[in-house]
């Protein structure tokens, strides 16, 4: 799969860890290749789990978890 | 299996209590949450804490769509009922509130509310009739008196007597009152839809009606309700806001403090699942057919005497009975040793009921079928009844020929 580097990454960060586990559910279910991490320690969040996805699917993403009234805290470009 | 159950033709009436046996596959989901994914929900990031903690959404999806509420967020998870309950009066009731209640509640509700009056919270008992429903004008005109919460079973645990929910709710909301909905006995067993009767808390259990295992049940706070009016009951860690020492607001963590039963959880989703394919409805249909053969049977029984409602469609699959003569605890101690029907004797935590239905202090025998109860075990338990009430030491009613009859329990009685 190309592009490799570089291209950015982001993080979506959460207030509470259900939220976290419902976006990661909902974004699988896109078919969206996200991953559930614990969040970095630079961004102060309110939740130990992040979402680190590709900084292109930016879009989509937000789209895709305010459709399903996921919550978020913030996105960040990392 | 243990000795307990090995004897062939155990017939398990008391589901009211719990429900048993529970589907296979509330084993095997437990059995595999503790192999497979037996991290911390939610607590840290590894990916056997995901795991657990998709099994926990996973739970809290499943009661959602259940109770039809959109959010699964909305779904507070606690152990049972009773601290579903406590969460929900403790949180709302502050000293000098009034609270409505009625006079068929199970001590889940009376004895929290006990505690609010003796802190300063007015508590007004709405008395029922004797079959368990409530006064319904009564209940208005106390609501529009002025109450905080109205708070009021769904169903009774003694006698199976429905309430009218709708029209409890919709009165209750007309008068500004909290609604508070103890659905102990009929969450799985009719269907609930806390959306459309805009329900504001709705407590439940999961190991009656849903078939999941105990320590497991949870408050829904229904679609208009501001969860910043409840205080939560217990506060702790949560995984999230971990820099605060302050308890975060957001849903659910403002309700679940301290590590989910997850292994139960796991548990309470696949029974759910069990139950939905299944349909509530359908499960309701059958254990209403099976109760009003049961209840028509018995009352053609001399000596028998069944409290509650006589139209099946207006109580669960629970009967509260008495045999004349008998003493009842020993009617409890026949069926179980000599017929395998194991049944619940007494008061049933709930004693404000037997007071309403008449059958305070000596309590009752009740008779709660479920899921897997089948005709067949509701024949047998119709022979063991006739057999106790036939062999009763003095015939009632004068009935000397019936008192003569005494058939043998292998013998069909009507
Ligand atoms: C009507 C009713 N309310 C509340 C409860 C409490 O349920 P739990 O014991 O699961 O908390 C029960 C059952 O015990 C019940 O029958």
């Amino acid at each position: 799969m190309s592009p490799s580097l570089p291209f950015s990454l982001g993080v979506v960060v959460f207030h509470t860890t259900s939220a976290a586990i419902k976006a990661d559910k909902v974004l699988r279910q896109a078919n969206l290749s996200t991953k559930l991490v614990p969040t970095p320690r630079h961004l102060s969040s309110d939740c130990g789990l992040a979402i680190r996805f590709s900084w292109t699917d930016l879009e989509r993403i937000v789209g895709i978890l305010q459709g399903n009234s996921v919550e978020t805290a913030g996105y960040h470009e990392l | 299996m243990s000795s307990a159950n090995t004897d062939k033709h155990l017939i398990y009436l008391d589901n009211a209590a719990t429900s048993w046996p529970k589907p296979p596959e509330v084993a095997a989901a437990m059995a595999a949450y503790l192999a497979e994914s037996g991290g911390n929900p939610g607590r840290s990031g590894h990916r056997l804490s995901i795991a657990a903690g998709r099994v926990v959404l996973e739970a809290r999806e499943a009661v959602a769509s259940l109770f039809n509420v959109d959010d699964p967020f909305r779904v507070i998870f606690t152990l049972n009922a009773t601290h579903a309950l406590n969460t929900a009066l403790f949180g709302l009731l502050q000293p000098g509130d009034r609270a409505v209640t009625t006079a068929m509640e199970h001590n889940s509700i009376m004895r929290p509310l006990r505690e609010l009056e003796r802190r300063g919270v007015e508590v007004v008992v709405i008395p029922c009739d004797t079959a368990g429903f409530v006064d319904v004008d009564r209940f208005q005109h106390e609501l529009a008196q002025g109450a905080r919460v109205a708070c009021f079973q769904h169903a009774s645990n003694v006698s199976g007597t429905i309430q009218p929910l709708e029209l409890l709710v919709t009165a209750a909301r007309a008068a500004g009152s909290y609604t508070v909905v103890d659905a102990a006995q009929t969450a799985g067993v009719l269907p609930i839809d806390v959306t459309a009767t805009d329900i504001d808390l709705l407590a439940f259990t999961g190991h009656k009606g849903l078939q999941g295992p105990p320590g497991t049940g949870g408050l829904v706070l229904g679609p208009s309700f501001d969860p910043e009016t409840l205080q939560p009951l217990v506060r702790g860690g949560t995984g999230s806001r971990s820099e605060f020492e302050e308890h975060p607001n957001m849903l659910p963590d403002r309700f679940e403090a301290g590590t989910p039963n997850g292994v139960g959880l796991a548990g309470l989703a696949a029974a759910i699942d069990v139950l939905t394919k299944r349909t509530v409805r359908r499960v309701r249909a059958e254990e209403q057919d099976l109760t009003a053969r049961l209840q028509l049977a018995l009352a053609a029984i001399p000596g028998v005497r069944i409290y509650g409602p006589l139209d099946p469609s207006l109580r669960t699959a629970v009967l509260a009975i008495r045999i004349e003569n008998v003493a009842q605890d020993e009617v409890g101690l026949i069926l179980d040793e000599e017929f395998g029907v194991l049944t619940r004797v007494g008061l049933h935590c709930a004693p404000a009921a037997h007071r309403t239905l008449g059958t305070f202090p000596d309590g009752a025998v009740r008779l709660s079928l479920g899921y897997s109860t089948s005709p067949d075990d509701v024949d047998r338990t119709i022979e063991a009844i006739h057999h106790i009430a036939t062999c009763a030491p003095h015939p009632p009613n004068g009935l000397d020929a019936v008192g003569k009859h005494l058939p043998s329990a292998s013998e069909k009685p009507l």
